[in-house]
């Protein structure tokens, strides 16, 4: 074996309490680490996956990003107006010549679209009263573009089409107003008109917020309970590779001018959650391994005054100061290499334990264990670090062993 | 014969607010196989005239030459790679590594050097300890072993480098007699047979008398270098008085 190697592992092996010690906090920092970035990262996939799964990875909406510009401004374009008092027209919402639209994207390369139209809805059904979001749906383009399909739990997509009136309502929402499948319950829109609706399906995302307000009823039906034939409001599109949404989104922005937001930019709130989540979780888990630092830096600090002699020894018999710093370095290394070793089964361990745990809670989505993300990176980062920051902790007791003077130390003990 | 170590004009003065001078002006030089030691009071300068010939110290002013190179314009690994090929120190206390057995403890300047390969270099050790009596004695760790043997496997390690220079501090200052008496005839043997320049710095007057010669030190000054130039103690000896 390499000789500092060697010497550095004597030093270790003679005070094995102290050692234990140190490699036991570097093993936490590292293993509490991996069981929370586990346990973050798959809470946040699971999440950002329930939001993708049920939002449309792109979507068109009847607004535009800034105000429509007046045409004095257009005229005198860098001029200085200011315009007072402008009152916006009173015009019928509504993505214009959608279906032209619809048309030409249907013909970029990776890209389904289909078209809705959502309007607010008041549903009664005997005391109990909800307002929802109701989606008028085309079901055989929808279910190219969402999830909505999949989430149907009783009833089926297709019902809308046979039914006469039929409405999917979330399972929040059905519950609410205690509604069942095969239900009537009575539809009232903002413009006044009043439907009956059979319940022919029940959805359930998982995510509280949307199963608690949405309910889907056919286009056409959602057109006459909003006053707005042939009218569609959303244009919702599903790109292949997901990665590319937002230069998708803004490519579509650009061609037709409506505001298009592609699915992490219409939930960019969550993703600032995201980080600073993840900043908590680096910040107690560093905490953890500067915490285990100390106590190398202690052990080493010992060590080296211990071992004054035996480093005047080493030098007088021509040790280099780089070979004194090299040893104790290495029982930095060490020390955290055999943490960082432990650290990850600890990870693995708790990591284990974590996924067994069954629980129910319902909360900003209905979950009944923890998600966890197993990742080999995980334990690569955190080993990574903890064995940075041993030596790092080592470095500096280590640079005063390579100052011994062995004449200071020889002249003193003779 | 060029010396195998040369000071000359060599002073060393300890920096501080009131400076020390430890040793002054010494100018000695010692061939290959010579054995040597200095004498002189506690307090004279032995030890650092040690040192600064086994360029463990570096010297304020002049020079130390090895082989008749100069040293002072190396650097402190240069100097330590020096001392691991060419000096090897054996100090008043054993000095040894205390959780390695006496073989390991010999081993390690050779690992650090890598001259030999393993085996050839287990192979010197095992017979640089049967020379100084300690065949049966090489897997013992220090604290099993009596001072004497300490101090035998301290001198083999000295040797394991197969250096041109050994040094030693008061070797036999915490031995017996019989166990000092053992000590110096090895120092003897190393000058003899192996044409080592051995130099040891001893207070016994009958161990340094066993030597080729005997460099007397009074307060940091040589007073007679053994080879015959001797200087009145009177003249040199004494500091200046203030003011003159």
């Amino acid at each position: 074996m390499n000789l500092k190697l060697d010497i550095a592992l004597t030093h270790l092996r003679a005070r094995k309490r102290q050692t234990l010690v140190s490699v036991l906090g570097v093993a936490m920092g590292v293993g509490f680490f991996i069981a929370i970035a586990s346990l973050m990262q798959g809470f946040q996939e699971d999440l950002v996956r329930r939001v993708i799964d049920n939002s449309p990875h792109i979507t068109m909406k009847d607004e535009f990003r800034d105000p429509p510009r007046q045409p004095i401004e257009i005229a005198y374009a860098g001029g200085a107006i200011a315009l007072r008092g402008v009152k916006p027209k009173t015009e019928i919402r509504g993505i214009r010549r959608a279906g032209q639209i619809m048309q030409a994207l249907t013909t970029w390369q990776g890209l389904t679209v289909s078209q809705v139209l959502q309007g607010q809805g008041f549903l009664r059904y005997g005391s109990k009263e909800r307002s929802a979001t109701i989606t008028g749906i085309e079901p055989d383009r929808e279910r190219l573009v969402t999830r909505i399909e999949k989430d149907i739990v009783a009833g089926s997509i297709d019902a809308l089409k046979t039914a006469a009136n039929g409405i999917i309502l979330g399972r929040g929402l059905a519950r609410r107003l205690a509604l069942e499948m095969n239900d009537t319950v009575t539809v009232t829109s903002p413009t006044g008109v009043i439907m009956r609706m059979k319940v022919v399906g029940i959805s359930h995302t998982g995510v509280l917020a949307f199963d608690e307000v949405n309910a889907y009823v056919l286009l056409k039906k959602n057109q006459i309970l909003q006053g707005k034939s042939n009218i569609v409001n959303q244009l919702r599109m599903r790109v292949d590779d997901i990665n590319l949404s937002r230069a998708i989104a803004g490519k579509v922005e650009s061609r037709f001018g409506y505001k298009t937001e592609s699915w992490d930019e219409a939930n960019e709130g969550v993703f600032g959650v995201f980080f600073i989540q993840n900043m908590i979780m680096y910040s107690v888990t560093s905490a953890i391994l500067v915490v285990a630092c100390f106590g190398i830096f202690n052990i080493i600090s010992t060590v080296i005054f211990e071992k004054t002699r035996d480093i005047a020894i080493m030098k007088s018999m021509g040790f280099a100061e780089g070979d004194v710093r090299t040893i104790f370095l290495l029982e930095g290394l060490a020390l955290g290499a055999i943490g960082a070793g432990i650290g990850c089964a600890l990870g693995l361990l708790l990591t284990y334990m974590l996924s067994v745990v069954r629980f129910k809670a319902v909360g900003l989505v209905e979950i009944q264990q923890f998600i966890l993300k197993w990742s080999f990176w995980h334990y690569v980062i955190a080993s990574g670090i903890a064995m940075v920051s041993a030596v790092a902790a080592a470095y500096i007791p280590s640079r005063r062993a390579a100052k011994v003077n062995p004449v200071e130390i020889v002249r003193g003990a003779a | 014969m060029t010396p195998a170590v040369e000071a000359r004009k060599v002073t060393r003065v300890l920096p501080g607010t009131v400076p020390v001078t430890l040793v002054r002006d010494i100018d000695v030089a010692i061939m290959p196989g010579e054995f040597v030691a200095i004498t002189g009071p506690s307090g004279s300068g032995k030890s650092s005239l040690l040192y600064l010939l086994g360029l463990l110290d570096r010297p304020s002013e002049g020079k130390i030459l090895v082989h008749g190179r100069e040293t002072s314009g190396l650097s402190g690994d240069e100097l330590a790679a020096l001392r691991l090929a060419r000096v090897g120190f054996v100090f008043q206390f054993h000095f040894l590594l205390p959780e390695f057995s006496a073989l390991d403890n010999v081993l390690v300047p050779m690992r650090r050097l890598a001259r030999w390969d393993d085996r050839e270099a287990r192979e010197r050790a095992e017979r640089l300890l049967s020379d100084v009596g300690l065949a049966d004695q090489m897997k013992k760790r220090p604290d099993q072993m009596s001072g004497g043997q300490r101090q035998r496997v301290a001198i083999a390690r000295s040797m394991a480098n197969d250096p041109d220079i050994v040094l030693a501090d008061e070797p036999t200052g915490s031995l017996d007699q019989k166990n000092g008496q053992i000590v110096f005839e090895i120092f003897a043997r190393l000058a003899g047979d192996y044409r080592k320049s051995v130099i040891t710095v001893t207070h016994d007057p009958h161990l340094a008398a066993q030597t080729h010669r005997q460099i007397h030190l009074v307060d940091g000054r040589i007073v007679d270098d053994g080879n015959g130039t001797k200087r009145a103690l009177d003249e040199t000896a004494l500091p200046a008085p203030p003011g003159v």
